[in-house]
């Protein structure tokens, strides 16, 4: 009965929306409604996270026991895997379409699309985004996206070989590769609409953030979270369609015939007559998405971490504004930073220089970050949730992962390090593990407010300390294979006497990861149960300040019923002295919170200081206790 | 009466069941690995595998099943504390708060284990001059980043076990501190700075060097193609001729351009012969997908790319047999390989490095084979020479007028 009210009461608010008649098809998959286009993009994502996390399963066997042959291999893989071994062109399938789907369609796609569609009309107070039916397309681009590129697992000549950052000569030329045939082909179709999808998703982000924020929601009043996905999609604005500009002119040379990145090529004795390109070039313009796109990744994750931080440790984030600023700062200093992944391919070496100094200056606001997220922690009064232990687990691989960049982004360091398994370790501590424990604490934290349902907190403590664990073990001691010149992307360690000292390093590894990937069973269980059978949620089960919570439970197109609430004050006054509480939403006007109110909250309005000043005047008492 | 002695009962049988879930998951991951290792490395015969697979799988089932019933446990156990009018239940706050202390302790353990043991394997310090500055720099970093990582997360751990949530506190209110934000902005700043400014000197002194013409470098040539290195030494005249890609076939793989004089001397070797404490010069070049030529004990990597020539100049400070001798490995030897995905064959791309007295190398070039053979001399209409080498003089005249020969027959 209730909900018939909520709904009618919405119809007069809103009756220009038109389409109230919801079928199957618009509610669940058509759908234009944010919160559903969120479930779509996180259910993707999971998806696709378990299918990257099966494929690196698969080429950690083989890393582990090279010389071993696996019969079940056979029965999955088919001719890939003749005699029970992966073969070598295919175990560079493997890493490829690994990487490719974990940076893109998971960290990507599967965070940004998920916690940005949900929560930016809900943190900000709007009934939608401002392009839903953009929004619904980008999914379905992405979804379409996905699809091509798990299709090329079923084609003849097998997916894209050449590495994630399919560098031509090799990306561009099936001779050199199996992969590079058909199955690059499909690998740059996918990857095209996977720009437009984050182009269409980037875009609405910005402009929904831009004009549609609910009254009193000044830019310093957002979260960190709107922050973040605010600041990240301007980031994909601007890097994704470079990306574009690059994958044509491969798309170009590849079947018509062009020398943008081709020259002075030789297949054995088969003179190529391409003349004229540079494959450095294809390197420049990757790169210049590539780095942006790694803080893509990890910014969405930092500003779940600083809400989620902030909401459990019952204490403002600290140092808010700074926190704003080292996001703008990263923001603005990624796109400088291009080059260091191309200090040793042959670039000038003058710009290696210059871009070491842009690279370690980005150290800078990402230190600030990590400081300030302790002095969060420091006097709080923690509740481990289990998102709050993701987002505890996010700082220490982010540190972790954080100072290795330091080696890597000095050139002369690098000039040993460079596509060694340093780098492995260093950015799958950076974006594997930390950006994914970004996406998994968001997960829990707004499971409520995803599905009305909260997720059995006790098989999230166990997932949190296995997957933790079993993270370290996986990556920590790839540093050491990396620092005794071990490359990456090698098919077996069995040719080289220096390597084999590694191969029972491998074989730990390896069940590190296996167990790591089965801890996700309790993440996969947890999830789809819960979505069914979970405890059902109450409004605000976190005692947060943020708007979305002042959401009703069931979903409404419109997400509020009536009016959309008024913003007062920033969304983290959490354990404020002098209220009785430990949290004030930000709905909360300061009228009725005098005996807490800080000079502070006032800047700039005298009326509003001397009527503060008037009421503490009028009740001592109160002020004294404080 | 009955029904609580019998919630009583459950309870203590739960907790005995709690205390040994707490034992099994805290080491669940260890023991996961532990327990399964030793049936990886010898199953009897590998015709069972699938069997295994059922086996592990199995396995994993029966930690499923053991994980559902200590869920059932706690939840019967919360329950019968509910039901004895305690509210309190497990405290989980006080539990996860414990695991943060025990992983700190044990992360720390674990760190100085793999600096101590991994740390011993990685490689041996640097065989050449540039390669010492940048160990320093290495090390440099290694002692900063280290601190930090250790302090960081002495605090991020320690936090989460001190102020672990309590009913009766009050997170303590704090939103800014600008004196405090301004320090940890500004010392980060300064350090880097410093590392920025060796990296720049460390990276300036490898790639621009100024040559000392008493002591110039040694020209090798080295050539990348699917999955092989080919090297050419610049022979008497010190210098690496051209080469034109167009110009390769079955008898040229390299397509070495013999018009150009200083090509005709150009000597082929199998390994990298080097003299100790010579400048060397490595031009790189491939022939068709991008590798990486990566000489980790020189500090040494380039990438080799089509169409470009990529120059690394190096001096090696160590002799083979000295570091055999320094590091007590008879079997020790240098090496190049591919550190760029370039294929199928990219894990086996490598080639040996010798590095050897200055006498020594002399002999060992007298023995290396020139370039140009005689079905090479045909192909490029030069006269293929006897065995005599007294007619130098008057070849290069007759090459001269072939290599007219040939650029017009190119023009063609």
């Amino acid at each position: 009965m209730s909900t018939l009210v909520l709904n009618d009461e919405h119809n007069h608010d809103h009756a220009d929306h038109g389409h109230h008649k919801e079928t199957l098809i618009s509610k669940y998959i058509f759908s234009m409604d944010h919160k559903m286009i969120a479930k779509q993009f996180l259910i993707t994502g999971i998806i696709m996270a378990v299918i990257a996390m099966f494929l690196s399963i698969l080429f950690r066997i083989q890393l582990a026991w090279p010389d071993k042959s696996f019969p079940f291999l056979e029965t999955f893989l088919g001719k890939w895997a003749e005699g029970g071994r992966i073969k070598s062109d295919f175990y560079l399938a493997l890493v490829t379409i690994h990487g490719t789907i974990m940076v893109f369609f998971v960290l990507t796609a599967g965070l940004s699309g998920t916690f940005s569609n949900l929560l930016i009309p809900l943190q900000i107070g709007a009934r939608d985004m401002a392009s839903p039916f953009l929004n619904m397309l980008s999914y379905w681009f992405f979804f379409t996206a996905c699809s091509i590129m798990m299709a090329s697992f079923f084609i003849q000549t097998g997916p894209a070989s050449a590495g994630w950052t399919v560098y031509p000569p090799l990306s561009a030329l099936p001779q050199a590769i199996p992969g590079s045939g058909l199955g690059m082909t499909m690998w740059l179709i996918s990857m095209v609409l996977f720009v437009a999808s984050s182009l269409m998703g980037g875009i609405n982000y910005v402009s929904t953030i831009l004009n549609m924020r609910t009254k009193g929601m000044d830019l310093w009043k957002m979260p960190l979270t709107i922050w973040a996905f605010f600041l990240t999609a301007i980031l994909g604005i601007l890097s994704f369609p470079v990306l574009v500009a690059g994958v044509v002119l491969l798309i170009f040379d590849r079947s018509f015939g062009t020398s943008f990145y081709l020259s002075d090529i030789v297949m054995g004795t088969t003179i190529l007559p391409n003349e004229g390109g540079s494959p450095i070039l294809w390197q420049h313009l990757f790169w210049f998405l590539g780095h942006p796109e790694v803080y893509i990744v990890i910014m969405p994750a930092m500003g779940i971490a600083s809400e989620v931080m902030a909401v459990n440790s019952r204490k403002p984030i600290f140092g808010y504004h700074a926190m704003v600023y080292s996001l703008i700062g990263i923001t603005v200093l990624s796109f400088l930073v291009w080059g260091h992944h191309m200090f040793v391919t042959g670039m000038n070496p003058l710009l290696g220089g210059v871009f070491m100094v842009t690279t370690l200056i980005i150290a800078v606001p990402s230190a600030v970050k990590t400081f300030n997220w302790l002095a969060t922690l420091w006097r709080g009064n923690i509740r481990f949730t289990p998102a709050m232990l993701f987002a505890i687990g996010l700082v220490s691989f982010f540190i972790s992962g954080g100072l290795t960049g330091i080696w890597l982004g000095n050139a002369s360091l690098d000039i040993t390090l460079h596509d060694t398994y340093f780098v492995v370790a260093h950015f799958h501590l950076v974006m594997g593990s930390a950006a994914i424990f970004g996406m998994l604490a968001g997960v829990y934290h707004w499971f409520p407010k995803m599905f009305g349902r909260m997720m059995n907190p006790k098989l999230g403590y166990l997932h949190f300390w296995l997957t933790f664990v079993a993270a370290y073990l996986v990556f920590f001691p790839l540093h050491f294979l990396g620092l005794d010149g071990v490359p990456r992307r090698y098919y077996a360690f069995t040719e080289f006497e220096f390597m084999k000292k590694w191969l029972t390093v491998n074989v730990f590894v390896t069940w590190s990861a296996i167990v790591a990937a089965l801890a996700q069973v309790a993440f996969l269980f947890n999830f789809f149960y819960s979505i069914f059978r979970g405890k059902i949620a109450t409004q605000n089960p976190w005692e947060a300040n943020t708007l979305e919570w002042t959401a009703p439970v069931e979903h409404l197109h419109g997400n509020w019923p009536g009016e959309i609430p008024t913003v007062y004050r920033w969304p983290y006054d959490y354990s404020k002295p002098g209220d009785e509480g430990d949290f004030i939403p930000q709905t909360v006007p300061f009228s009725q919170t005098m005996s807490s109110n800080l000079p502070h909250d006032f800047e700039g309005n005298p009326e509003a200081e001397r009527i503060q000043l008037e009421w503490e005047a009028a009740n001592p008492v109160i002020v004294d206790k404080v | 009466m009955s029904l609580k002695k019998f919630i009583t009962n459950k309870t203590t049988a739960a907790l005995a069941v709690l205390l040994i879930v707490f034992a099994n998951t805290s080491a669940f991951a260890q023991s996961a690995a532990a327990a399964a290792m030793p049936a990886g490395p010898k199953p009897v015969d590998m015709g069972e595998v699938y069997k295994s697979v059922i086996f592990y799988g199995l396995i994993f089932l029966a930690v499923c099943l053991f994980i559902s019933i200590i869920g059932r446990a706690l939840k019967v156990y919360e329950l019968s504390q509910e039901a004895q009018g305690k509210t309190l239940g497990i405290n989980w706050d006080k539990i996860n708060a414990m695991l943060f202390a025990f992983a700190l302790i044990i992360g720390l353990y674990a760190l100085y284990w793999e600096y101590t043991v991994h740390g011993a394997m990685i490689l041996p310090a640097a065989s050449s001059e540039h390669g010492k500055r940048i160990d320093t720099m290495f090390n440099i970093t290694l002692i900063l980043t280290t601190i930090v990582m250790v302090i960081t997360h002495i605090l991020l751990f320690g936090f989460a076990y001190i102020y672990k949530y309590s009913p009766k506190r009050k997170a303590y209110y704090y939103p800014h501190n600008n004196t405090i934000e301004k320090i940890w902005t500004i010392v980060p700043a300064l350090v880097l700075t410093i590392l920025v400014l060796m990296g720049f000197l460390t990276w300036r002194s490898i790639f621009y060097k100024t040559v000392d013409p008493n002591n110039k470098p040694i020209q090798i040539e080295v050539t990348s193609e699917q999955f092989k290195w080919s090297i050419r030494y610049p022979g008497a005249d010190g210098i690496v001729g051209k080469k034109n890609y167009k110009l390769t076939t079955t008898s040229n793989l390299l397509g070495i351009d013999f018009t150009d004089i200083n090509s005709r001397d150009d000597q082929m070797a199998d390994e990298m012969v080097i003299p100790v404490g010579k400048p060397i010069k490595l031009i790189l070049n491939s022939k068709d997908v991008i590798h990486s030529f990566y000489m980790p004990q020189f500090r040494v990597q380039l990438n080799t790319v089509p169409g470009m020539q990529t120059i690394f100049e190096f001096t090696p400070t160590e002799t083979t047999k000295q570091m055999q001798e320094k590091l007590n490995d008879p079997t020790f030897k240098f090496l190049f390989y591919c550190a760029k995905i370039c294929g199928g064959g990219h894990y086996n791309m490598q080639k040996d490095v010798r590095v050897v007295s200055e006498s020594e190398y002399k002999d060992w070039l007298a023995k290396q084979k020139p370039y140009l053979n005689d079905d090479l001399r045909k192909e490029f209409n030069m006269p293929v020479l006897a065995p005599a080498p007294s007619v130098k003089g008057d070849s290069t005249k007759a090459d001269s007028a072939a290599v007219k020969n040939k650029t017009l027959a190119l023009n063609k």
